[in-house]
């Protein structure tokens, strides 16, 4: 789960980690009061979505005057911002944050993730701050200065100056970044955080650290087993596709593509496989959506609205390999959803596994225009003819 | 004729009186599996599907001698579980549980470097060495003992690998779901080094998915170690990046851990890759006539 900057900034704030002045706001009024108490010649309106690359696209702006500050709320507030990051649509600006403006001496890039390899939670900090990180490392990787912390241990001191020097600031410098870094690694533990970001963690003119820009992935299971409940209730769900979020709550995880042809499949690396295969013949997955281990006939007719209820979808495969889940099982289910839901496309359907015979006689019986396929290959073939023809 | 577990292995089940513990102990009995009883904290002493319930690991170590053991506590008490388990000296640790937060599992590895336990998992369907002994949730019908051995990142894939190595006739020597996490026990390579020792194992299938390096990782150790066949199959070509497909793990960040990438890394190392799933039992029936 992401976070916004001004929610991740709060929970900075209760970890010790220096942030600048400012304040979220939901309306012009709202923005010009917190520009009002915070004073100074400059304040900075930045737009509150789940993306990263808003300056390049508009989404933060230097305001010289209340009225600019007033001008550039309306100009966000309602709108979408698409970024690098996002889609075509962009994202929905709900809230937008006011800080205080700040004179910058330097910028530094300073995160930290659950790195897979080593199995360690690595800090990455680059001298080059305020870029796109992910650019530096794919093109000038030695700039990037990582170190990793042993989960018994813990993060410790010499790691921080290690960080420090290599980054080249100086001894003062240092232990306020020592003071950030074992922050940042206690919010990372006690909020089961996936990803920590501070793009730019900047050094001001008068030799102060601070967060000005603050990003936080939460790990889903932890949010998923009420260990966070605080970060649960930041949830926005404006900031999400909407299918998707209407998918999981059935129990369903469904990922939109860009494709013509519908997949319904059982685990996710069948999910996965299976819009492989049908990419192999020639078609274009319209979605990835994993039904479950132990699915129903209930989840399985939820699944069939979501992915008939796109325009896009013009024909639909149903790939299950019956482990614990019977297939006469899922046979009733696609039935009952055909029925329900009123199909107008063609529906391809490959069981396999548990119950196999009693799950194809049924589909066979239903009177429904259902296309049976012998196996993976064969369903994939039939799909993309049927949406081809 | 196998690795890890066989027909002598006793296993317990953690979470035994549960629903999910329930069901799944009653299917791998029927299989045969020698489940010898299982714990539920508060319930020992009882009887559960004829076998008795202890309150804790070291309980059911110590009534049983058991060396297995199968896991389907919740998500929030799976760490927990999998401790106690090494902790009573459990060999085998099977955790079935899915949706154990990464920082939890992160802390598990690095304690598990003190005891002589191999973790399988969590998030997957378990082990198999088929007609002696099912720990976990795959359908045992459709395996067949046999010559080779699969490891796999995801459940139902694994089953299209096992049902088709299985009507060609060769039957698997043991299968092994090392899950869909991110941070995981056994690695492919852990597995894969296993099969390469296992004189019954002739040749091995490998099932990956987009996310992290481990198949990469994989490939370099099978070009310098394996010389046994190795067929792989990687999902996730038409995964975009930055999307989480389903699996924890299976997510491209950062432009890594592309299918593309892995597929290369394998075929580098000189193992022979299928484009779909659908061929795997073909490529393996053509590596022993070929």
């Amino acid at each position: 789960m992401n976070l916004h900057e001004f929610q991740a900034k709060h929970i900075f704030s209760q970890f010790g980690i220096p942030i600048p002045r400012g304040f979220v706001a939901r309306s012009a009024a709202e923005a010009r009061s917190a520009a009002e108490e915070l004073g100074g010649s400059v304040q900075v309106v930045k737009a509150q979505v789940h993306a990263g690359g808003r300056g390049k696209a508009g989404g933060v702006k230097l305001a010289k005057s209340l009225d600019e500050v007033t001008e550039y709320t309306e100009a966000m507030l309602g709108t979408r911002l698409v970024t690098h990051q996002t889609d075509d649509h962009g994202m929905p600006i709900n809230a937008v944050m006011i800080e205080e403006g700040l004179d910058i001496a330097r910028e530094i890039y300073l995160g930290a993730l659950v790195d897979r390899a080593s199995k360690r939670v690595v800090f990455m900090g680059s001298a080059a701050g305020g870029m796109d990180i992910e650019e530096v490392a794919a093109t000038e990787p030695e700039k990037i200065v990582t170190v990793r912390v042993n989960p018994v241990a813990g993060l410790q001191p010499y790691q921080c100056r290690q960080m420090g020097f290599a980054l080249g600031l100086t001894p003062a410098q240092i232990k306020q970044l020592t003071q950030i870094m074992k922050g940042l690694y206690r919010c990372f533990e006690e909020r089961d955080l996936s990803l920590i970001e501070i793009n730019p963690l900047i050094v001001t003119s008068d030799d102060t650290l601070l967060a000005l820009d603050a990003k936080i992935n939460v790990d889903d299971n932890a949010i998923e087993v009420n260990r966070q409940a605080e970060i649960a209730d930041m949830r926005d769900l404006s900031q999400e596709d909407e299918t998707e979020v209407q998918a999981a709550e059935h129990g369903l995880n469904y990922i939109t593509l860009d494709g013509n042809i519908g997949c319904m499949v059982n685990g996710a690396g069948l999910a996965m496989a299976t819009m492989d295969v049908i990419k192999l013949h020639g078609g274009e997955p319209a979605n990835f959506l994993d039904v479950g281990g132990g699915t129903n006939k209930e989840r399985v007719t939820e699944a069939f609205k979501i992915i008939s209820a796109s325009p896009d979808v013009q024909g639909i495969l149903v790939n299950i390999f019956g482990g614990i889940v019977r297939c006469d099982m899922i046979a009733e289910g696609v039935i009952a959803a055909v029925k329900e839901v009123g199909v107008n496309v063609p529906v391809v359907v490959r069981l396999e596994g548990t119950n196999v015979e009693q799950g194809k006689q049924l589909l066979a019986e239903s009177g429904l225009d259902i296309i049976p396929a012998d196996d993976l290959t064969d369903g994939a073939d039939k799909v993309v003819g049927a949406v081809s023809a | 004729m196998s690795i890890l577990v066989d027909k002598h292995t006793k296993v317990i089940v953690q979470g035994f009186t549960g629903k999910q513990g329930t069901f799944h102990a009653e299917q791998c009995i029927a299989y045969g599996t020698n489940i010898v009883g299982g714990t539920t904290p508060g319930r020992g002493g009882e009887t559960h599907l004829d076998r008795p319930v202890f309150n804790t690991v070291r309980d059911a170590v110590d009534g049983t001698g058991a060396d297995a053991s199968m896991i389907y506590v919740p998500a929030a008490f799976a760490a927990d579980a999998i401790l106690e388990a090494a902790e009573a000296g459990i060999k085998v640790i099977a955790c079935i549980t899915e949706g154990i937060p990464v920082l939890d599992m992160l802390k598990v590895k690095a304690a598990l470097d003190f005891y002589d336990a191999t973790l399988i998992g969590p998030n997957c369907p378990g082990i198999i060495t088929p007609d002696q002994c099912k720990i976990g949730i795959m359908p045992g019908h459709i395996h067949k003992a046999g010559s080779i051995g699969i490891v796999s990142r995801s459940g139902t894939l694994t089953y299209e690998a096992v049902k088709q190595t299985t009507d060609i006739g060769m039957g698997q020597s043991t299968c092994v779901g090392i899950g869909g996490d991110p941070i995981q026990g056994m690695s492919f390579i852990d597995v894969i080094s296993r099969f390469e020792a296992d004189r019954h194992t002739k040749g091995i299938v490998m099932v990956g998915e987009i996310g992290g390096t481990a198949e990469e990782e994989a490939a370099e150790y099978i070009q310098a170690n394996v010389r046994k066949p190795v067929i792989a199959y990687i999902a996730g070509v038409t995964a975009p990046a930055g999307k989480r497909m389903g699996h924890a793990g299976a997510i491209i960040s950062g432009g890594k851990g592309t299918a593309a990438d892995k597929f290369g890394a394998l075929e580098r190392a000189g193992v022979a890759t299928v484009r779909s799933p659908a061929e795997i039992g073909q490529r393996v029936s053509d590596a022993f006539t070929g």
